[in-house]
């Protein structure tokens, strides 16, 4: 394999808000589970059926994938609403950041992109991938979708099931068709993330980790050297 | 026996660092840290809220009854006595703090003008249920005790011993704010759905909190008191479930 240039690809903010949110959302995650335990179903609507039904799915989580292990809402809640705040304040800092240094319109699919996306598709199923110092359109669609869609829904909809910020905001109850819904939909949501996450890290392993690991540690990243051998 | 293979085989099997945090379950210096986000919460919902209204609903959303929850009777000789009476003789109690300490009977507390809501009820474990309320704005009645500039804070004592342990009975106890004890929407409830407030939801009297959390809103109120600070108030967290590890300020 051919050796590329080296370049400095990611930003320091770029770098550390990654890592920022990375812990965020480990702890989110599992702390979320415990507090999904205190109420095991999905419904949707305003309110939760007793007297009717209004349940899409009803199960519990293992006690192996909850933050704490035991049963602790109380405790679940702590961690849930620290990490929430840093998951916050760390996505405001990454969009004025990355506005500033224009790592955001990096992210922003442009017309040529969209037009090479079939072949970009091809290329991923044989898993052959260009190294360059753009993102390719799969990666932009990806990371677009999850900072503007993703992770503003995840928090609109958690902010949603807060009674203090209904009397705030009661609009957003009616966007998301009710608090329950809301919590069903920060549930799915939450899927979408561990679902990006897997192929995340897929994606890192089959595009050559260390090279992927080194630019979002230290931000240098090797050009070119397309990695055609590893589709053998 | 307890070897590093074992420990760590035991640390794989709860799967990724979920016992990482097993710690915080009790009282420390990093779990205070955390919990101390409560105050940028309140802080920040204050800051957006202001004076604004919690969502109502319409007679439409009515579907069911309000589900019952926490205690949902109450085993003493006083309050079977009240209860017996249709609660005829209950007289609420308000001190503290006040200029005016007084006991309110039951009529003179349901011929005040009434406020009557149709609001979302949110449990902190995550289930809603809409209802109608029918009470008096506690606003009115600190109007007529006229609490001392001193006082900062509404205490809730209640008639249901939410815990009984081996030093005795625990009486459920919840405290709000001024902010929110003058909030158009927070009354003292002694109607629900058209009808008298039934026992299971908190007879003869229950707070209504509508920005906040259910386990905010006392059920079996027994007496306000006004105080100016929560310190002297069971573990000084200024509620039952506050000293159990859950927020003062539930809001979220």
């Amino acid at each position: 394999m051919p050796k590329g240039e080296l370049i400095y690809r990611q930003r320091r903010a770029t770098r550390v808000t990654h890592w920022l949110w990375a812990v965020c959302l480990f702890f989110l995650l599992f702390s979320g589970l415990q507090i999904f335990n205190a109420h095991p179903v999905l419904q949707i609507g305003q309110e939760s059926g007793f007297d009717y039904d209004n349940a899409i799915a009803r199960f519990e989580v293992p006690s192996a994938l909850t933050m704490p292990s035991g049963r602790s809402l109380a405790t679940g809640r702590v961690i849930h609403f620290f990490f929430g705040w840093v998951l916050v304040g760390t996505l405001g800092v990454w969009l004025v950041a990355s506005i500033w240094n224009g790592h955001f319109r990096a992210l922003i699919p442009t017309l040529a992109d969209l037009r090479a996306l079939p072949r970009n598709v091809a290329d991923h199923i044989r898993l052959r991938f260009h190294h360059s110092r753009d993102y390719n359109v799969l990666q932009k669609l990806a990371y677009a979708g999850v900072l503007f869609v993703v992770l503003p829904g995840i928090v609109a909809t958690g902010l949603t099931m807060s009674p203090g910020f209904n009397a705030v905001a009661p609009w957003l109850l009616d966007i998301f068709g009710g608090r329950q819904t809301a919590r069903t939909l920060h549930f799915g949501l939450m899927l979408a993330l561990v679902l990006f996450f897997v192929v995340h890290m897929a994606m890192i392993l089959l595009a050559g980790p260390l090279n992927e690991i080194r630019s979002i540690v230290t931000g240098w990243y090797r050009v070119g050297g397309d990695s055609d051998d590893h589709a053998a | 026996m307890i070897t590093r293979r074992n420990l760590l085989l035991g640390a794989a099997a709860s799967l990724p660092g979920c016992t990482l945090l097993d710690g915080l379950t009790r009282d420390s210096a990093m779990r205070a840290f955390l919990q101390s986000a409560e105050h940028l919460t309140m802080a920040a919902q204050r800051l957006l809220m202001g004076d604004a209204l919690a969502p109502e609903f319409t007679a439409a959303d009515i579907r069911q009854g309000q589900h019952p929850n926490g205690s949902v009777a109450v085993d003493s000789a006083e309050y079977s006595a009240l209860q017996a009476g249709g609660f005829a003789q209950y007289r609420l109690e308000v001190g503290g703090l006040v200029e005016r300490p007084m006991a309110i009977p039951y009529a003179a507390l349901t011929a005040l003008p009434a406020r009557t809501q149709i609001t979302r009820h949110d449990c902190v474990e995550g289930w809603s249920c809409i209802a109608k309320w029918t009470g008096v704005p506690l606003a009115l009645i600190l109007d007529q005790a006229r609490p001392l500039l001193a006082a900062r804070y509404v205490v809730f004592h209640c008639f249901d011993a939410i815990e009984k342990g081996l030093s005795g009975e625990v009486f459920y106890y919840e405290s709000i704010d001024m902010v929110d004890a003058r909030h158009p929407q927070t009354i003292l409830a002694y109607g629900m759905n058209d009808r008298a407030l039934p026992v299971v939801n908190g007879a003869p009297l229950r707070l209504r909190v509508e920005r906040q959390l259910g386990y905010k809103m006392a059920k079996f109120v027994k007496r306000i008191e006004l105080v100016d600070s929560l310190a002297g108030l069971g573990a000084g967290r200024g509620s039952y479930w506050a000293d159990r590890g859950y927020e003062w300020y539930a809001g979220i």
